[in-house]
């Protein structure tokens, strides 16, 4: 289509300004990460960081003794972000791998197998898409607790290891879509279900089961309230956990930003590194899932 | 003969059926435990827990409708409930109108793959970071936009520290973070709209303004009533943002159901008014979630 150049001077400036608007929150907490703080304090506004360095990152990530973390700016107190890193990548593994395949079995069942109450429990399983998560959150930490499984990898994993309503409903409908006629070829030559499902199946679904275990991944990392119920042991804690216990630390009620800026970037490239490798699968899945 | 031919092949099929339904059993069995466990047994305890009193130390008190009947007296869950709906009202027309233009935007491209991708990139993000990005932003001394305003004459912005900004300015920080995602479920509503469409209209005489209107408006109806239903299900429901920027203050300004619901239950250790604040909210929900339906489809353009 032809459009004025009027037009397509505004189109361009909206493009910016949407892109603009987007990605500079982004590039300040960049900055300011790359910032000391004398240096966050001096210069509130220069657009490069004033000296560049990666003291903020050394101290949040633990390397560096005591001394220099006050010579860097610090408290002194010890933060160790290595560890949060390894605690999100861990329970947000745990969930993808267990959720995703738990639920591509079931979905499997709901899509192609006959059983008795068949729509009736994949019904069950969809209405609790609508319920509040918080009206399951309180008996569930009763129950995580009463199990001894507070601030254990597990506890934080379980309520999503199994299952999820939205990764069955996904799947459901992506095998749905799937062309039945190499299965059913399958069968005709007498392979049992269970291989048909491992053999045919699931290669077949790579790139929807890629799809869910990326999302799957980020919403894992992403989750605050459930962690911070059930994992604010140290030893356990998560990532987002950590960020929002470290924003109320700092001296005399003042935050220290360059180092809850380091911390936030540490939590922000993993994500970004994902997205970077499978982006263009979660971009089209977008309309997808929101109308089927 | 036959008879008997044709109930050994009936008695042949069943018992296909019942291996069918073994395996199936065994294919749903993980989820199903996942959905018992974790779903279905927490709702029915927490409606039980809700008529108790209940502080996780003693064994639970049955306390009747008590804890409903407390609710309606007290003065927070009144103030949870204006404050969420408020928080509603500033997060969605806002939002979704914001989600439209870009939309349009992405519709004008030719290659939009990029600004997909970049516009997309806050919504991947974890809440708790999307709140500290703002959160150092908005910081009254030494915040980007605080040092800008002051340098240009402008007056000291409280957005997180005054009880009037407060909460217009979490559901701005919530906009940013949404409005990608919802403006690429509204660009595949308008990539499904057929370009003979705009075709037509363009041959009837109609301009560009008209078209959005009488046209592209219309048949986004569908999207558009998703993605507003969606969103405010999901709005109602916030929580990460208060918790790392103002933990419901200043005084109360933010403090929306969730949190509530969070002090009570994990600060006050009041489990049974906890869960009875969280079962009234889901019944808001669901009357809120059946209203927007019947709202949006009243008067839906038949086609």
């Amino acid at each position: 289509m032809k459009r004025s150049p009027l037009a397509r001077i505004l189109f361009w400036v909206a493009v910016t300004l949407i892109a603009a608007v987007t990605l500079f929150p982004f590039y300040w907490t960049v900055r300011t990460a790359l910032t000391l703080p004398r240096g966050v304090y001096a210069h509130p506004t220069a657009f490069l960081p004033p000296e560049l360095t990666l003291g903020n990152f050394e101290r949040v990530l633990g390397l560096v003794d005591s001394a220099t973390s006050v010579r860097l700016g610090g408290s002194g107190q010890s933060i160790n972000f290595f560890i949060f890193l390894r605690n999100s990548i861990i329970v947000s593994t745990l969930i993808t791998v267990g959720q995703t395949f738990f639920s591509a079995a079931a979905a499997y069942a709901f899509a192609r197998l006959r059983f008795p109450l068949r729509r009736q429990v994949f019904g069950l399983y969809i209405s609790a898409l609508m319920v509040p998560g918080i009206v399951v959150l309180i008996p569930n930490f009763v129950l995580v607790k009463t199990i001894g499984w507070l601030n254990t990898y597990q506890g934080i994993a379980a309520p999503a290891f199994l299952m999820s309503p939205f990764a069955v409903f996904f799947l459901r409908q992506f095998f749905l879509g799937l062309n039945r006629e190499l299965e059913e070829a399958a069968r005709v030559e007498g392979a049992g279900r269970v291989r048909i499902f491992f053999q045919i199946a699931i290669p077949l679904s790579m790139t929807a089961l890629t799809t869910l275990a990326v999302i799957t991944f980020i919403y894992s990392w992403n989750d605050y309230l459930w962690p911070l119920l059930v994992g604010r042991n140290e030893a356990v804690r998560m990532l987002t956990v950590a960020l929002g216990v470290f924003r109320q630390q700092g001296a005399q009620n003042v935050p220290d930003w360059a180092g809850l800026m380091a911390g936030t970037t540490l939590a922000i490239v993993p994500t970004l590194v994902l997205f970077l490798a499978l982006g263009r699968r979660v971009i089209n899945s977008i309309g997808f899932t929101g109308f089927r | 003969m036959t008879t008997a031919a044709g109930r050994s092949e009936k008695l042949g099929r069943a018992s296909v059926r019942l291996h069918e339904s073994g395996v199936a059993l065994l294919f749903i069995l993980p989820s199903l435990a996942g959905f018992v466990v974790f779903f279905v047994v927490p709702a029915v305890r927490g409606l039980y827990i809700s008529f108790t009193d209940w502080n996780l130390l003693t064994p639970p008190r049955p306390v009747g409708i008590a804890n409903y009947a407390a609710l309606l007296r007290d003065r927070d869950f009144w103030n949870a409930l204006k404050v969420t709906v408020f928080y509603v009202l500033w997060n969605i027309p806002l939002q979704t109108v914001l989600a439209v233009a870009v939309a349009l935007v992405m519709n004008a491209a030719a290659r939009s793959s990029l600004l997909k991708g970049v516009i997309l990139l806050p919504w991947l993000m974890p809440n708790v970071v999307v709140a500290l990005l703002w959160l150092w932003l908005l910081d009254p001394t030494i915040g980007l936009i605080n040092v800008a305003v002051k340098a240009l004459g402008g007056p000291l912005l409280p957005f997180l520290s005054s009880p009037g900004m407060a909460l217009s300015t979490i559901a701005g920080i919530n906009i940013w973070r949404y409005l990608g995602y919802t403006a690429l479920l509204v660009f595949s509503g308008l990539q499904a709209i057929p370009t003979e469409v705009y075709e037509a209209a363009r041959i009837d005489g109609s301009n560009d303004h008209q078209t959005f209107w009488r046209v592209t408006l219309p048949l986004l109806r569908p999207v558009l009533a998703f993605v507003v239903v969606t969103s405010v299900l999901g709005s109602f429901q916030i929580f990460d943002t208060v918790a790392v920027t103002t933990k419901g203050g200043p005084i109360n300004a933010t403090k929306v159901f969730n949190y509530m619901i969070y002090q009570q239950a994990f600060e006050r250790f009041q489990m049974g008014y906890a869960t009875a604040v969280s079962m009234v909210l889901f019944l808001i929900l669901v009357g809120v979630g059946l209203l927007q339906m019947k709202l949006l489809r009243a008067g839906e353009v038949e086609t």
